[in-house]
């Protein structure tokens, strides 16, 4: 049984001109899956996160989590982490994680605990009590994560989330990608503009085409579970990259307007 | 400029008086068409004439007074940037007293009349005006002076073509505010204390229960002010919209 | 660099000294205006005595309750507007023009309509302070975050929920503009109303001073309103500094 199936997806903003964003497309997530999506500017890969969240609905075909459709509502259970510093300016740190979790009536006890095992998981005890307006992007970031890692969600899609970080940030945000993703045992879908950290995380790295956005290819990497990001070292690591860029070129060309 | 928005919401207004006058009744409101009746023949009343005339004569007094005087305080204060940043928390707490408080003081200086009624109007419009100058002059981009330096420009031309077309529009939006301020200020000061004037025909009309007059009065009023306001305003968007 | 808070200070000291100055050498007579010393006098006694307490108990009621009401209605109005697009466009002109109008030149009416007792001094405040309320609303509103937008939704808050929760603790600031204009509005409005006619209030009292030419006690009114005003604004001034300085990048 698969966690999240998608049939015959395609989304058309509506409009004096409509934009054909998003398929035709299909995908199966099987449940604790970490997926990852690469595809040049533009091909769609944001509107997929936001019609399979249920953000937004698609204009044909149908998408289901956990067996039932999701449509135009954001169904228990996801977490999304945008591209965009999601943090609430007016809450500490701490009560940014605990937003969630105090709205489920759970109680002050198990709120504090919960809220703290996030704050440690992510690093960001010394900043409780902090504003996010005096941390940096990348704490901010975390700040996102530890909020929906929180609610403990079976899904968890994420917007190109380290895309404001830099190379050395971003390796080591991957390796906690993968610690939060063992120790949930959620499914995973990461969009990503960066190909080896496509390559490096996922179990399964799908290669959209440019717009309107379908999948040319789904490429199973067959990493081990218990990975981190010294696997970058490895040969299979070069191969794999080369053949999602052989892919991939062709499409980024054409959605710059070449070829 | 859409005209469809602006005639909705007149057409809206017009039908919630009526709507209001049906449940309340001739006891205290008269119907929008009962009082536009009673509205022209108060403008063809020749009794009428001077007090219009007086408001109108005490108003444009003030309202000048304003600009002359909000002008040269703020443009100066926008100029010297010290001088500015001490000046300004002053203003902004003159700009939030209720100046009504300073009537009786200007009473006593001015004794009941035109000159008090001039003051108070003047009083009203010339801190907004004096912000929204010095703001004006605060905002001029630096860099058009420093373009104006390496053209060598004279101070006049510099004025005319390069301070003058940049602070205007703020300027412009000062004006604006100052002008309704100074006519709430003048009307005030005549509901306040005067014998003659539109604020004191509502005055004594609001002491004599007359309703058609009050409600005539304050349409007349409403009209002029919001007329005004909206023709400043096209005025003011247009210069914001090419600066 | 002096100070500029200094400078200030200095400005209003001298303009102060100047003022008792002329005064007490009689180039300002009497009974145009009293020594500012004198007027501290009057004021400290009259407080001292309770002789206004009622009065002063009235008008800060008054106040009160045109803030709050300006601020529930105006927040609600605000928040509702701006899911309403085609609403707000239509009640576009009356924002723009609404200040332009003589809110005063209402009271008459509502005196007509609704007698002598408090209810029209207090709607004279509340119509001056609601509309600010709503347009900084508006504005603080307007500037929310899609991301947040979609935070809200994530987090499956229905519309109500979403206001409270995140859109309206993001225009906080903005609201606080707002709520900073109402108390200005309010006491311009009630007090206003006061002076026009009214059977009690500081305004009232400053009114009734001045026709009795009762000087001492008109004055000291009149520097207690300022006072206060001024007061107000400037701790509202403050607080609106330690509530941004959380949001402000350090």
């Amino acid at each position: 049984m698969s966690h999240v199936a998608l049939r015959g997806v395609t989304r058309v903003y509506p409009g004096k001109t409509p934009v054909h964003a998003l398929g035709p497309l299909d995908l199966e997530l099987a449940p604790g899956e970490f997926f990852a999506v690469v595809g040049p500017s533009g091909c769609g890969k944001s509107t997929l996160l936001d019609v399979m969240a249920g953000l937004a609905s698609p204009s044909a075909g149908e998408v289901l989590f956990e067996n039932r459709n999701v449509k135009g509502q954001v169904p228990d259970g996801i977490g999304v982490v945008f591209q965009e510093d999601a943090s609430f300016p007016w809450l500490t740190v701490h009560d940014n994680i605990a937003f969630g979790l105090r709205r489920t009536g759970a109680p002050a006890a198990e709120v504090a605990a919960q809220v703290g095992y996030a704050i440690e998981f992510m690093g960001l005890k010394e900043f409780a009590q902090a504003y996010p307006a005096q941390l940096s992007g990348g704490m901010r970031q975390r700040v996102c994560i530890a909020r929906t890692l929180v609610l403990k969600p079976r899904l968890i899609l994420l917007d190109e989330p380290f895309g404001a970080l830099d190379q050395q940030t971003r390796l080591l945000m991957g390796d906690e990608l993968l610690r939060l993703w063992r120790e949930t045992g959620a499914t995973i879908l990461l969009i990503t503009h960066s190909l080896d950290e496509a390559a490096m995380l996922a179990d399964r790295v799908g290669v959209m085409s440019a717009r309107p956005g379908r999948f040319l290819e789904l490429i199973a990497t067959g990493w081990p579970r218990g990975r981190d990001s010294t696997i970058v070292a490895s040969e299979s690591f070069g191969r794999l990259t080369s053949r999602i860029w052989t892919l991939l070129r062709g499409e980024s060309l054409r959605a710059m307007g070449h070829a | 400029m859409k005209w469809r928005d602006p005639l909705i919401l007149v057409v809206l207004i017009f039908v919630v008086w009526q709507v209001l006058y049906l449940l309340v009744g001739d006891v205290a409101l008269r119907s929008p068409a009962s009082t536009a009746h009673s509205l022209s023949n108060l403008l063809s009343d020749p009794r009428f004439l001077p007090h219009i005339s007086e408001t109108a004569i005490a108003f444009a007094q003030g309202f000048a007074i304003a600009v002359v005087v909000g002008l040269l305080i703020g443009l100066p204060l926008g100029a010297a940037r010290f001088a500015g940043e001490v000046a300004e928390p002053i203003l902004v707490a003159l700009y939030s007293i209720p100046k009504v408080t300073l009537y009786p003081v200007i009473l006593l200086m001015f004794g009941i009349g035109m000159p008090a009624k001039v003051a108070f109007g003047a009083i009203h419009g010339i801190v907004p005006i004096s912000i929204f100058a010095m703001n004006a002059v605060r905002n001029i981009n630096p860099t058009h002076l420093r373009t104006a330096q390496v053209m060598r420009m004279s101070f006049l031309d510099l004025t005319l073509n390069i301070l003058v077309p940049a602070a205007l529009p703020e300027i412009v939006t000062g004006i604006r505010v100052g002008f309704s301020l100074a006519l709430i200020g003048t009307l005030l000061g005549e509901m306040f204390g005067s014998q003659r004037g539109l604020g004191h025909l509502l005055m004594q009309a609001m002491s004599l229960h007359n309703i058609e007059r009050i409600l005539a009065l304050t349409l007349l009023l409403v009209v002029f002010a919001a007329g005004i306001n909206a023709l400043l305003l096209a005025l003011d968007r247009r210069l914001h919209a090419r600066a | 660099m002096p100070n500029a808070l200094i400078v200030r200070i200095a400005i209003v000291v001298i303009a102060v000294g100047l003022l008792e100055l002329l005064c007490r050498l009689g180039v300002i007579p009497n009974f145009t205006m009293i020594p500012p010393s004198a007027m501290a006098q009057s004021l400290w006694k009259i407080l001292a005595s309770g002789k206004f307490s009622h009065d002063i108990a009235a008008t800060l009621v008054n106040v009160g309750i045109a803030i709050v009401a300006a601020m529930a209605a105006g927040v609600a109005a605000g928040t509702a507007l701006q899911g309403w697009p085609a609403a707000r466009r239509t009640l576009d002109p009356l924002f723009a023009t609404y200040y332009a109008v003589p809110m005063y030149a209402f009271y008459p009416l509502l005196i007509v309509i609704f007698g002598l007792g408090d209810f029209p001094q207090v709607a004279i405040g509340f119509l001056l302070a609601v509309m600010a309320v709503i347009i900084n609303t508006l504005n603080g509103l307007d500037r929310v975050p899609a991301v947040l937008l979609k935070t809200a939704r994530v987090h499956r808050l229905g519309p109500l929920a979403a206001a409270w929760r995140v859109r309206l603790p993001y225009a906080a600031p903005y609201v606080f503009t707002g709520f900073k204009l109402a108390v200005a509005y309010s006491f311009i409005g009630v007090i206003g109303a006061e002076f026009i006619t009214s059977s009690r209030g500081i305004g009232y009292e400053i009114s009734f001073a001045y026709n009795n030419f009762d000087n001492p006690v008109m004055y000291a009114m009149i520097l207690f309103i300022l006072l206060l005003v001024i007061t107000v604004n400037m701790s509202l001034h403050v607080w609106e500094k330690r509530l941004l300085s959380r949001r402000r990048r350090a």
